[in-house]
C-alpha cells in the first residue's frame, strides 16, 4: 500500500515537471542607456530574472536595481541612493503578454510586447517591439523602448539635469531555458 | 478513507502548483537576499573625525578643511574670520575597501598620511550583519620651527600615531550612529605631567533631513589628556550637502586642529564658553581609474 502512494506521488511530480511548460531565464540581460550632451551614461544588468509561460505567452521579468553595474562607482551609489532609491524600491517588474505567441516560430520571430512597467513604485503600460525566437529547449527575446524618467517620479536635481537624458533607452536580452521544478 | 484523504490532498497540492503564476517562480528563483547596507555616512568624515565610509576602487578624492578663529574672539578679529587654519587632502581609493591619504595642515604645519580599511560591512537579508567595521591608522609629522635653533628636535620626536576602530549601524535609512575607540601616541609630550599615551572614545551620528541635507554631531570623550594646557574634549556639529560628485560640510567646532590628535588631545576650547571655531570641509572625488565591472559593488 505504501508503495503504491509513492508510486502515486511521484507520478503526480513527474506529470508536473512535463505538463508545466514554462521557460525561466536567471542571467538576462538589461542595460540602460542616457544620451546628453554632458556625458553619455550606461549601466549593465547581467542578473535579470524572466519567465514565460509557453502555453498563454505570458511573460514576467523582475530585477534588482542595485545589480545594475555603472563604470562610475559615485554614479552607481547616486543611482541607488537618490534616484531610484533601491533601498525602498529595489526591484523593477514586468508583467506583459507576447502578443500572437502562438504564430512564432524559428522564421516568423517579429512581434510585439504588451504590458505592465513597474519602476521606482510607479506603474506604467508599455508596448515594446521585440523579437522572440522560439527553439526546441530554448526562448530568445531581444529589444529595446524608450522610457520616460518622469513617468516613474523620478526626480533629477537640477544641478545635473543636463547630464541626464529625460528619456532613457533600455535594451535587453533575454534566454529562457526550460523550467522544471 | 484515510487514503481517499491522502489523494485529494496530494492533487490539490498538485493543482496548487499549476496555478502557480509566474510572479511567484520568479520569488521563489530570486538569488538570495543578501544586500551590503551603503552610505552610513555621506562622507569619509562625520565631521572632524572619520567615518566608517571607504570610496570605491579608482576614486581619487580631493579634500578642503577649513576652520576660522573662535567666534568669541571678537568684532576686532571679525569674530574669528580672520583667522584661518586650512588642510588639504588627497584621498585614493586603491580597492573597494582600503583607502591611502596625505595631507598638510597649515596649522603647525603639520603633514599627515593615513590608511583606512573597511573590514567589515552592516548587510541586510539571508546573512545579515548588525554593524560595519573600519580600521583606521594615521601618522602626523609637525614641521613648524617652534623651537631654539640649538634644540632642534629629531623628526621622530615630532611625531604622533593615531589608530581607531570605527564600528558604525545604519538604524534607518535616515539615522546612522559610530562609536569610535581611539589610542593616540605622542612621542613627545608637552610636559611631564603629560601622558604620552592617550584612550578616548568617539561617538558620532548623522541625522538626515531630506535626500541630500543632514544634521551631524560628534564628541570625543578622551580617558587621559594634556593637563598642562588643560585639554577639553571635542565637540563638533555641522550640516551635511551632498550634490553629485561634492560634499559640502558646514561645521561648528570646539577645535582648530582637523588632526585627530588635535582635535581630540591639544584641544583647549571651551565649546559652552563660545570657543567656537566655524568651518567646513568640502571634497570633490574624481573617478580616475575604472570600477572594477565584474565586481558588485553592493
Amino acid at each position: 500500500m505504501k508503495k503504491i502512494y509513492i508510486l502515486l506521488f511521484s507520478l503526480f511530480f513527474v506529470n508536473q515537471m512535463f505538463s508545466q511548460k514554462k521557460y525561466l531565464a536567471k542571467d538576462g540581460y538589461i542595460s540602460f542607456f542616457s544620451h546628453s550632451l554632458v556625458e553619455d551614461i550606461k549601466a549593465d544588468n547581467n542578473q535579470v530574472l524572466s519567465i514565460i509561460d509557453k502555453e498563454t505567452g505570458e511573460i514576467a521579468i523582475q530585477l534588482l536595481m542595485r545589480s545594475f553595474l555603472f563604470k562610475k562607482a559615485l554614479m552607481q551609489q547616486h543611482f541607488n541612493e537618490s534616484y531610484v532609491e533601491s533601498h525602498k524600491y529595489p526591484k523593477a517588474k514586468f508583467n506583459g503578454l507576447i502578443v500572437n505567441f502562438e504564430d512564432l516560430n524559428d522564421k516568423n520571430s517579429n512581434t510585439e510586447i504588451k504590458g505592465t512597467l513597474s519602476v521606482h513604485g510607479k506603474e506604467k503600460e508599455i508596448s515594446i517591439i521585440a523579437k522572440v525566437i522560439i527553439n526546441e529547449d530554448e526562448i530568445n527575446i531581444s529589444g529595446d523602448f524608450m522610457v520616460e524618467v518622469a513617468d516613474f517620479n523620478i526626480k533629477i536635481p537640477a544641478i545635473v539635469r543636463n547630464n541626464i537624458a529625460k528619456i532613457i533607452k533600455v535594451t535587453f536580452q533575454i534566454k529562457h531555458k526550460p523550467y522544471s521544478k | 478513507m484515510k487514503n481517499l484523504l491522502l489523494l485529494f490532498f496530494i492533487s490539490c497540492f498538485n493543482v496548487n502548483f499549476f496555478a502557480q503564476n509566474l510572479d511567484e517562480i520568479l520569488e521563489q528563483e530570486s538569488p538570495e537576499n543578501d544586500v551590503v547596507v551603503f552610505g552610513t555616512f555621506n562622507g569619509t568624515r562625520i565631521l572632524n573625525g572619520h567615518s566608517v565610509e571607504t570610496r570605491k576602487k579608482g576614486i581619487l578624492e580631493f579634500l578642503i578643511h577649513h576652520r576660522f578663529g573662535k567666534v568669541n574672539s571678537g568684532a576686532d578679529e571679525l569674530f574669528g574670520l580672520d583667522e584661518s587654519n586650512i588642510r588639504l587632502g588627497f584621498e585614493y581609493a586603491l580597492s573597494n575597501n582600503f583607502t591611502v591619504a596625505i595631507g598638510r595642515s597649515s596649522f603647525e604645519k603639520t603633514f599627515d598620511g593615513y590608511l583606512k580599511y573597511s573590514l567589515l560591512k552592516q548587510k541586510e537579508g539571508d546573512q545579515s550583519f548588525p554593524i560595519s567595521l573600519t580600521l583606521f591608522t594615521s601618522a602626523t609629522e609637525k614641521t613648524i620651527k617652534d623651537y631654539e635653533p640649538e634644540n632642534k628636535p629629531s623628526f621622530s620626536d615630532r611625531l604622533t600615531y593615531t589608530t581607531q576602530v570605527l564600528l558604525a549601524k545604519k538604524f534607518s535609512p535616515n539615522f546612522s550612529f559610530q562609536i569610535t575607540p581611539t589610542y593616540i601616541h605622542f612621542n613627545t609630550n608637552p610636559s611631564t605631567i603629560d601622558p604620552n599615551d592617550i584612550f578616548a572614545l568617539g561617538f558620532g551620528s548623522r541625522l538626515k533631513i531630506s535626500k541630500r541635507v543632514s544634521i551631524n554631531g560628534e564628541y570625543f570623550y578622551a580617558t587621559d589628556s594634556f593637563k598642562s594646557i588643560d585639554a577639553k574634549n571635542s565637540i563638533a556639529f555641522g550640516i551635511d550637502i551632498e550634490t553629485g560628485g561634492h560634499i559640502f560640510q558646514l561645521i561648528f567646532a570646539n577645535s582648530r586642529s582637523m588632526l585627530e590628535k588635535g582635535f581630540i588631545v591639544e584641544n583647549t576650547g571651551d565649546f559652552l564658553k563660545g570657543d567656537i571655531h566655524f568651518g567646513f570641509n568640502i571634497s570633490r572625488a574624481f573617478q580616475v581609474n575604472k570600477s572594477n565591472d565584474d565586481q558588485k559593488l553592493y
